[in-house]
């Protein structure tokens, strides 16, 4: 026998989950303003550490070899990730940490069905139905997961990966696994949990291939819901509360980031997950050989430079072709520089400006960027027709007017950034070649648009010594 | 239906509600924080991990139950942790950077 620390009741603990849950809530409303994030971050952790503290106090809990080693590989790897991982990369990370949530859910839940299955009867329909349900979401959580990092960090190509009668195939498919479901649920025998569990990863990976690296927004914080819900399943299994009302709060927050982004993109969730949107780049179609009449402007460096150095208003519109570049300290750099000079600067953020929701704001806070200077789409709007300069950096699809005024258009109805609407744009851009999803964009060819062409970072250092000069 | 059922429902139902209220007085400027923060929450099945650690006994069993406590460890360590060095970039006003 081992000795047990068991010094708690069942009661006691179930209170500090209650403590926990509070923590957490409070953790969430103190995101509410980048002043207060950082306390409420650490609350909600405070609130984790309770409640794994506890646990491990109580008696049934005593494989503490185990556990001590478990917590310890854990700690580790989760240091090391969160140290160093680039804030580039943070879809890929969200993605994967996503997945290892999902991942112990179903471990949680094939477990407890294991557990039980042999006892006829022990298993009650409800926790039943939630052990089957937790499983099932988390395992396609897991990989789905995983095939979404594989994509962000160019394992796999970042394109759909489509295939015959695919809808077809995974209609099928996901007939086939509720129906072990059900029969798992009726037979209570592991093998029917094991086939679930197995059909769960592959519906995962078959849910993610064809999805499109341009939507990968949308399925991070769809995947985020799924890890959440897979959590609350396996708090029904366990009647725990604590994983029911944390499960939920991801859960919620995951479902409410997938229709800000969806509709941020002007997409239907069933468009991005069977419409393989960047198939589309296979045909641009006529909109090219049209643009071949239209003419467009080339500004030099220097000639920008003195442009931005005699604004009053200045608006900077980051896009990922900047983080791309690695150019978000030199943005900061030219920002500074004007405003020095005077100028009011503001940077202009879509929604969807990034890999994940809110993505260029921690690239831009990385980079020194104060973040009153960051406005949203709604916030900075109004602005432009008050701007003397919008400076499009790396964007393309967010800032096209077609969007509003070309009901043909793929991206029509789709909410932009009124970039048109300032006195004067200048897009910094490699070539006049089109966007990611192949759309020609009608700001290029507007009179007041000025195109500098190259490299996003070279093209701001020359500006940087441009304006220095100026 | 058993008594703690409806009281899990109850707690579940009161808690969507709440987790959108919550959810949507967070900033856009703050979403990838919102995400890797709650994230690290849903590591709370790390309590369920540790729940059922002990009923452990086969080899494929202890596996298994290692398994999903690494798992759900590194998903609230990471988490939190790098939400924590996110938030820590988020400044008011500019400061020189740290070279």
């Amino acid at each position: 026998m081992t000795p047990t620390l068991a010094v708690v009741s069942q009661n006691v603990v179930n209170l500090t989950y209650v403590v926990a849950a509070i923590l957490f809530v409070v953790g969430i409303r103190l995101l509410s303003s980048p002043a207060t994030a950082r306390i409420g971050n650490r609350l909600s952790a405070g609130g984790m550490v309770l409640a794994v503290a506890f646990t491990i106090l109580l008696p049934e809990v005593d494989s503490y070899a185990l556990i001590a080693a478990g917590l310890a590989v854990g700690t580790g790897a989760g240091v090391l990730t969160a140290r160093l991982v680039k804030m580039t990369a943070m879809p890929q990370m969200v993605a994967v940490f996503n997945g290892f949530g999902g991942g112990a859910a179903v471990i949680v839940a094939f477990y407890e069905y294991r557990r039980l299955a042999p006892d006829p009867g022990a298993l009650s329909g409800d926790v039943l139905g939630a052990a089957l349900f937790s499983a099932l979401v988390g395992a396609i959580t897991f990989t789905g997961s995983m095939l979404a990092f594989a994509k962000l960090q160019e394992l796999l190509p970042g394109r759909p990966i489509l295939y015959r009668a695919q809808q077809l195939v995974n209609a099928v498919l996901l007939g086939a696994t509720l129906l072990v479901g059900v029969v798992a649920g009726i037979a209570e025998e592991t093998v029917w949990m094991s086939l679930l569990v197995l059909l769960g990863l592959v519906l995962g990976v078959l849910f993610v291939l064809p999805i499109g690296g341009a939507d990968m927004p949308v399925v991070i914080a769809f995947l985020n819901a799924f890890s959440g819900l897979s959590g609350v399943g396996a708090g029904f299994v366990l009647d725990n509360n604590a994983l029911i009302i944390g499960g939920t709060l991801v859960g919620a927050s995951g479902t409410f980031l997938t229709i800000l982004m969806s509709r941020a993109m002007n997409r239907s969730l069933a468009n991005v997950f069977f419409g393989a949107f960047g198939a589309v780049v296979a045909a641009p179609g006529e909109a090219v050989g049209e643009a071949d009449s239209k003419t467009h402007r080339e500004i030099t460096a220097e000639d920008a430079a003195v442009m931005l150095a005699y604004a009053s208003r200045v608006v900077i519109v980051p896009g990922y072709g900047l983080a791309v570049a690695q150019a978000q300290h030199n943005v900061r750099e030219l920002a500074d520089l004007l405003e020095r000079r005077g100028v009011d600067v503001k940077y202009a953020i879509h929604p969807v400006a990034g890999r994940m929701p809110g993505h260029m704001n921690v690239l831009l806070a990385e980079a020194n960027v104060p973040y009153p200077q960051l406005y949203d789409m709604e916030d900075v709007n109004p602005e432009f027709p008050r701007t003397d300069v919008a400076l499009v950096i790396g964007a393309n699809d967010v800032t096209n007017p077609a969007a509003r005024s070309t009901a043909d258009s793929p991206i029509y109805g789709m909410p932009i950034l009124d970039v048109d609407r300032a006195a004067n744009v200048v897009v910094l851009k490699r070539s006049m070649s089109p966007g990611f999803a192949g759309i020609e964009n009608e700001l290029y060819y507007n009179p007041k648009t000025a195109m500098l062409f190259g490299d996003a970072k070279a093209s701001v250092e020359n500006l940087v010594t441009a304006v220095k000069a100026a | 239906m058993s008594a703690s059922l409806i009281a899990s429902i109850t707690i579940f139902a009161l808690a969507v509600f709440l987790g959108f209220e919550l959810i949507a007085r967070v900033p856009t400027l703050l979403h990838t924080p919102l995400m890797s923060g709650t994230n690290a929450i849903s590591g709370i099945v790390l309590v369920g991990a540790l729940l059922v650690s002990s009923f452990a006994e086969s080899a494929l069993e202890q596996t298994l139950t290692f398994l999903a406590i690494v798992l759900a460890t590194i998903n609230v360590v990471g988490g939190f942790l790098v939400t924590d060095r996110m938030l820590e970039m988020f400044k008011r006003k500019p400061t020189e950077p740290p070279e």
